[in-house]
């Protein structure tokens, strides 16, 4: 009995050390694959050439360790140390300056370079489909509407048969009937119709208002077709490269012109998976950047801005009322909230649509259930109680709504 | 029971029988039921069947509206856009606040491209970041539809700028020699002074005359003679013990009121441990705002002013008080005079009068007292005034002698505030070559010949040197709206000089400050000030004296009734008349809104109008509807019918009348047909204008409306709101209040238990922040910049004369003035001023009635208001024991979906919903559609984004991350604002050091406000509240008073 119990112990406590172990590496890669998205993805990618080389297989090019630190770190270094693969590269990729990134640390490039490799091996994705999670509920409620429906007629039919016994057994015994009333006379019909139609009517209609203004899924056709699935997820630019302002401010900022070019005067054809719009049309993505060069006024054979520029007039797809305040830099900056939580996987999608409905129920729900950085932001040092709270374990973490994230004038004023 | 010490109103005061009903009602007006009980309900104006029909109209038009296609919206970013600019992210730029010669400096917020609010430099050492009512409302001038919006030659548009200055090129050319003048407002910007000389050098014979609308020309040339410098010296009301003031509003309007108050009030804190204070005596005429301030007051004719200065130096002079009339005042002045005597050093006197010799004689009084070098600094001179009224005579003599050839005009506007306008008329009709770079057009403008508007100051560069040494720079927040040029670009293209103005400023401070470094950081900090000036001061120079107080004394004796002029707080000389947000801040004194009106004293008033103010129905009957009896003025052949409001404080024998008002109607909407202009009331005697005369009053049948606020608010008879106290009794008992508030709230568990057992309702927890405000009473002047700068901050809707008068205002904060002492005894009179806002009450009595829940309580302590849930009921706004909130009765700021969606449309209204207008909204605060309630948030956007910065910065919350607007812009600091729940906060220590006097207003219905009072404490003998009063309803108070009545006439 005892002998049992112990091997169940450790058999438990194995299993917890593998997930242990599992969520450690899983966190770590994570960590790569930000600093990857924060650092290098604006002119690396894993599996392909962008402004700089494809990165996979970098391990097994460059094997020496500490010069690929050294090179990641400071490239110019490395360079006028004479290094003929290095310099090699760099001829090769037509002198294009790197960045140099002196404050990473060991374990930070340890971590994009497991990042890089995993990201290598990985096999291309199986894409779920995202209709297919959603049909068995759609079939489910089918099948109770006709159970219902069926239901309904049983209980009709019994009524009928129970009345036409009734008279039955009415003139049976002699008591006088009376004129059968036909069903679409009877009262009681009518009534049961009415509350019906009332309920199934009032439903629709304050579903239909409550619906008023929202506009999930809403995905414009944009004056350029952008397609985030080939900046951030094929060539995995960060977010934030780009919508810099949700760390600073209010706004994210559809980003200026100039950042666009940053890249795009290098990178002047698009080679990669063929693209398609919503309706099934194919995009013909060199034919997007020139329309981002007619609008620079950039000139790629004379490689200078050469016309007069425009603005782009893109159409604003998240719009909230004007009594919500909503701050990005307080959800991504102090609450380090992924983009992903509100705006869906923008890697994935061609053009953007609106992913939830922005409505203040969601709002609120995610209130109540994201934990705040409590204990890693000295900003809720003076918050004693819940620190009191969290260390005698009456609480185990502090959410949103415990320091009053939905009351009202947190975002109505 | 110590009921009705403090009246707002005579009703108050009488108890009156429309005070009793005001304080049933929360809403003046009736509900719009017309005749419901006598005709039943089918036969009243809405009846049911009707009524059913609007809401099936309107439910069906608003699914029908709703269930349209969502508006697609455009999001357009930059090209290229500039490193700084971030689309929702506010800059703030260092500039200085430029009107006339006053020059504040200032921080204005902009946030994407729009200059949206203004704030003081805290980087300046004089403003130390005080503003005024008129600096925070210049933000809303930039936007002000009825600027000028291009150069203009005989009224027709000119297409360029070069085809403008061919024209007038040509015809100063033209002029064979006759002398071209530069009329402008005080200039004190060094390099502007360059620009003009260079171009009078240009133009031989020409010169610069200033001139300002009220001038400060008999302290000039008082100086000039004393001292031997033209110049006004600086006064540092901070180490003044004693400050003595001769109808000088140097809190409200005299020359530099931000600095005089940050002075002042420093030596007005009271400290708990060694509590003292300076004090304040106030000879003057008329009611004003400093004097509402004083510790003792004396009122006397402004043709008296002389003889009081003259008395006052014969009493220091170990002579006796003579020359002056009424007991009172001799004896103040002997008691002043002792008094001063005993501070030499430390002690100042200043004088509000314009004539030399007064001016004269009270500069032999501050030498006589030690004044100079140690309250009075002459090291760095106030420049902001600079015109000299017999230069501005002269220069109107030679335009009517034709002897001017061209005239340029700059920020002057003498065809309006000159007191003999007519005769600058005629003058300007003889002007060959006339040009205008006023902004609008004005008075002035309207008569030139060309017309240049010049820029706002937030469109421009420039500097200025408001107090010698101390230099602010300005630079433009917003290109130029309008094809508008600075006058200094003009000048500089005039007098042949290719430079830019911009680049001439930079050049000029370039080379002066060393480099471009130098020049770039003085541009970010806004100013430059080189070390203090050791305060040294010229020789005094008495040989004037003796001639001084004969002139004096042979001045002639003012007759029955003298008028005196004044400048309001807010609009002060009239220049920003058309600022919306100036109109409709209350007077300090009157709280009357929209209007300039005679002041006059109750037995005044009795005599003329027989209005009895102590007898209830007598002082209903002028109180209670908003038509006043009217009054014509004569001074001299002149003539002006304006409305009274009787006044307790006034000099029995003096009426005043606000100058600023009666503007032209092209000046824009909200100045159009407000109130008449009293310029032309002031007198020239030969060297300098005087701003009082003798004038004879006749009963006029005229009906004004005058918009006073006074009423709009009751307390329902609740008591006590505010607590004053002597620094006497202070000293003696420093336990006076809290031991008042323990007493009162023993049955309820006392101070301590008070707020868990004076109530059924359970206590919420307060985590993390709980925002508190202390206001100290002694720090509150009323002078309403906090008022203004709520109304920026906040979006707070403007709503005309129409609505004040229905009592629609809608200003979050208001100042509440009560009076205290005995009517018609002006000297007893005692003022008191309160902010009151919202309370954030703990327990809320409006969050328990809010059907919808529209208003509740936040874990920080705020009271919230959700626009947006709101229904409209208004049963919050008339269950709250404060009356702070506010009622939106139409779309006063153009918040509806539905354009055009008012009935209520006045002119001002339709101004703020201009799109021009609209741009000075705050895009963090939501702008409130028709119908539902608003009140203040504590400035809940402020609060949430320095929260935020703390939490980005990975650091607890700091007092200076969180400002309220109110706070800000108080130059006295007279408001204090933070989280109490940390002990070393600001607010915290407030309270705690200053535990004796604070209080909660009506602390015993159990409301728990999260705003606190400290006492007001008076460096006098007597409180008149507590001396008049201590009867319960003191039915006829003026019986009471011990020198009630002798005053009468």
């Amino acid at each position: 009995m005892i002998h049992y119990r112990s091997i169940a112990k450790k058999l438990v406590i194995s299993f917890l050390l593998l997930t242990v172990v599992c969520f450690d590496q899983q966190v770590f890669a994570q960590d790569g694959k930000a600093l990857f998205q924060q650092n290098c993805a604006s002119c690396h990618a894993v599996s392909k050439n962008l402004t700089g080389p494809a990165l996979a297989g970098i391990e097994e090019r460059v094997t020496d360790k500490k010069l690929l630190y050294a090179w990641i770190r400071n490239n110019q270094a490395v360079l006028s140390s004479g290094n003929k693969y290095f310099t090699d590269l760099y001829n090769q990729w037509n002198k294009t300056p790197m960045n140099a990134f002196p404050n990473l640390t060991d374990e930070e490039i340890a971590a994009m370079l497991t990042y890089i490799s995993t990201e290598a091996n990985k096999k291309p994705e199986v894409k779920t489909d995202a209709a297919g999670a959603a049909a068995p509920e759609a079939d489910n409620s089918l099948l109770f509407g006709i159970l219902t429906l069926i239901l309904a007629i049983i209980v009709l039919v019994l009524m009928q048969v129970n009345a036409n016994l009734k008279r039955l057994s009415d003139e049976k015994e002699g008591v006088p009937s009376y004129e059968p009333v036909p069903f679409y006379r009877n009262k009681a019909y009518i009534a049961l119709f009415a509350v019906i139609l009332f309920i199934i009517g009032g439903y629709y209609t304050i579903m239909g208002a409550i619906g008023l203004g929202r506009s999930k899924d809403y995905q414009p056709e944009q004056p350029i077709y952008y397609s985030h699935k080939v900046h951030a997820g094929t060539n995995q630019i960060n977010c934030l490269y780009c919508h810099g302002g949700a760390q600073e401010g209010k706004h994210a900022n559809i980003p200026s012109l100039n950042t666009c070019m940053n890249c795009h005067m290098a990178i002047n054809e698009y080679a990669g998976e063929k693209l398609y719009r919503e309706d099934g049309t194919e995009v013909n993505g060199t034919e997007e950047i020139k329309k981002l060069y007619s609008y620079t006024g950039w000139d790629p054979d004379q490689k200078k801005y050469a016309n007069e520029p425009k603005p782009i007039e893109w159409v604003k797809i998240h719009n909230l009322p004007d009594h919500v305040y909503f701050n990005h830099s307080q959800h991504v900056k102090a609450g380090q909230v992924a983009c992903q939580t509100c705006h869906g996987e923008v890697q994935n999608m061609g053009e953007v649509y609106q992913f939830t409905d922005l409505s203040m129920g969601w709002c609120v729900n995610c209130h109540r259930e994201t934990k705040v950085q409590f204990t890693d932001n000295k900003f809720y040092s003076i918050y004693e109680k819940f620190h009191n709270d969290l260390k005698n374990g009456t609480l185990d973490s502090v959410t949103v709504e415990r320091i009053g994230g939905t009351e009202c004038q947190k975002c109505h004023y | 029971m110590e009921q009705k010490k403090y009246w707002q109103s005579f009703g108050e005061l009488n108890n009156s029988d429309a005070f009793k009903k005001n304080a049933q009602d929360e809403f003046k007006e009736d509900l719009p039921f017309e005749n419901f009980d006598a005709q039943g309900l089918s036969d009243a104006k809405t009846p049911r069947r009707d009524f059913l029909k609007y809401v099936g109209f309107s439910t069906a038009a608003a699914a029908v509206a709703a269930s349209c296609e969502i508006p697609v919206k455009k999001a357009i970013p930059f090209i290229n856009r500039p490193v700084d600019a971030v689309p929702g992210i506010a800059n703030y730029y260092a500039t200085t606040y430029i009107s006339g010669g006053d020059a504040i400096p200032v921080v204005a917020k902009v946030r994407d491209g729009r200059p949206i609010k203004i704030e003081g430099n805290e980087l300046s050492s004089w403003s130390r970041g005080g503003t005024t009512s008129q600096v925070q409302a210049s933000v809303l001038d930039l936007y002000d539809t009825a600027r000028l919006r291009f150069p203009m030659a005989d009224g027709k548009e000119v297409s360029t700028f070069d085809a403008f200055d061919k024209m007038v090129g040509d015809a100063l050319n033209g002029l064979g020699g006759a002398p071209v003048v530069l009329l402008t407002s005080t200039i004190n910007s060094p390099s502007s002074k360059q620009v003009i000389s260079e171009f009078l050098a240009k133009y031989p014979g020409s010169r610069h005359v200033q001139y300002d609308g009220v001038s400060y020309s008999g302290m000039l040339l008082a100086n000039e003679a004393t001292h031997g410098k033209r110049a006004i010296p600086s006064y540092q009301f901070e180490n003044a013990k004693v400050i003595v003031s001769l109808g000088a509003d140097f809190l409200g309007t005299w020359l530099n009121p931000v600095e005089f108050s940050k002075g002042y009030s420093k030596g007005r804190k009271v400290d708990a441990q060694h509590p003292s204070m300076s004090k304040h005596y106030q000879f003057e005429s008329m009611l004003s705002m400093t004097g509402a301030n004083a510790d003792e007051r004396f009122t006397h004719r402004p043709s008296e002013t002389g003889a009081v200065a003259a008395a006052l130096l014969g009493a220091l002079n170990g002579q006796g008080v003579s020359g002056v009339t009424g007991d009172k005042l001799k004896k103040g002045i002997e008691k002043v005079a002792k008094d001063l005597a005993a501070h030499k050093g430390q002690s100042l006197v200043v004088c509000g009068s314009n004539d030399v010799n007064v001016q004269i004689l009270v500069n032999a009084i501050n030498e006589a007292i030690g004044a100079n070098g140690a309250v009075i600094n002459w090291a760095s001179p106030l420049q902001n005034r600079a015109g000299i009224d017999a230069d501005m005579a002269k220069l109107v003599e030679d335009m009517n002698a034709g002897a001017v050839g061209a005239l340029l005009i700059q920020d002057a506007n003498p065809a309006y505030d000159y007191f003999d306008a007519e005769k600058f008329k005629t003058g300007l009709k003889k002007v060959r070559v006339s040009v205008s770079f006023n902004e609008k057009m004005d008075e002035t403008t309207e008569l030139c010949k060309y017309v240049l508007p010049a820029n706002h100051f937030l469109e421009s560069w420039g500097d200025a040197e408001h107090k010698a040494g101390y230099v602010s720079l300005v630079q433009p927040t917003i290109s130029p709206l309008f094809k508008t040029r600075q006058w200094q670009d003009t000048l500089l293209k005039w007098s042949g000089n290719a430079t830019t103005y911009a680049d001439y400023h930079k050049n000029f401070w370039t080379s002066r400050l060393g480099g471009s470094d130098n020049f770039n950081k003085a541009l970010q900090d806004g100013v430059i000030e080189s070390a203090a000036a050791v305060m040294g001061f010229p020789s005094f120079n008495g040989a004037g004296v003796a001639a001084a107080a004969a002139a004096v004394a042979a001045a002639k004796k003012g007759g029955k009734v003298e008028v005196v002029l004044y400048q309001k707080p807010t609009i002060g000389d009239g220049r920003h008349a058309n600022n919306p947000w100036l109109q409709e801040t209350p007077d300090p004194i009157t709280r009357a809104t929209w209007d300039n009106y005679v002041m006059m004293s109750p037995a005044m008033g009795k005599a003329m109008f027989d209005i009895d103010i102590s007898n209830p129905s007598q002082s209903d009957n002028y109180e209670a509807f908003p038509e006043k009896p009217a009054v014509i003025v004569k001074v001299g052949n002149k003539t002006v019918d304006l409305p009274v409001l009787l006044i307790p404080g006034m000099n029995n024998d003096t009426i005043a009348i606000a100058v600023g008002y009666g503007r032209s109607e092209k000046i824009g909407k909200a100045a159009a047909g407000v109130g008449q202009n009293v310029y032309q009331l002031a007198s020239f005697n030969g060297t300098s204008v005087l701003n009082f005369a003798d004038a004879t009053l006749e009963k006029s049948t005229s009906k004004f409306k005058i918009a006073t606020t006074q009423t709009h608010a009751s307390y329902e008879g609740r008591y006590e709101v505010v607590k004053e106290l002597t620094l006497a009794e202070y000293v003696k008992n420093p336990t006076k209040i809290l031991d008042g508030r323990k007493k009162e709230l023993e049955p309820w568990g006392g101070l301590e238990n008070y707020d868990k057992d004076g109530t059924l309702y359970p206590m919420f927890d307060k985590p993390g922040i709980k925002w508190g405000m202390s206001i100290d009473m002694n720090s509150c002047y009323g002078c309403g910049a906090c008022v203004v700068a709520c109304t920026a901050e906040n979006n707070v809707s403007v709503v005309g004369k129409s609505e004040v008068l229905r009592a629609h205002d809608m200003h979050w904060l208001r100042i509440d003035r009560y009076f205290a002492g005995d009517v018609n005894d002006p000297e007893s009179i005692q003022t008191v001023f309160q902010p009151m806002l919202c309370q954030h009450c703990d327990n809320a009595p409006c969050e328990n009635v809010c059907p919808v829940a529209a208003t509740n309580h936040s874990s920080e302590g705020l009271n919230q208001m959700t626009y947006n849930r709101c229904i409209g009921t208004r049963y919050c706004a008339n269950n709250c024991p404060y009356k702070v909130r506010r009622f939106n009765w139409a779309d006063y700021t153009g918040a509806d979906s539905f354009s055009g969606n008012q009935d209520e449309s006045s002119d001002v209204i339709m101004m703020m919903n201009d799109d021009l207008t609209r741009m000075v909204l705050n895009p963090d605060v939501t702008v409130r559609s028709r119908g539902v309630i608003e009140k203040c948030s504590f400035c809940v956007q402020r609060l949430q984004e320095g929260k935020l910065t703390a939490k980005k910065q990975d650091r607890p919350l700091e007092d200076k991350d969180v400002k309220t607007a109110c706070q800000q812009a108080c130059s006295a600091d007279a408001i204090v604002f933070g989280n109490v729940n940390n002990s070393a906060s600001a607010v915290s220590k407030h309270r705690h050091d200053n535990m004796n006097r604070m209080f909660y207003s009506l602390e015993q219905i159990h409301v728990l406000p999260n705003v606190n009072y400290l006492a007001k404490v008076r460096n006098t003998d007597k409180i008149s509240a507590h001396e008049q009063f201590g009867a319960p309803h003191a039915a006829a108070p003026a019986a009471e008073g011990a020198e009630g009545g002798g005053a009468h006439h």
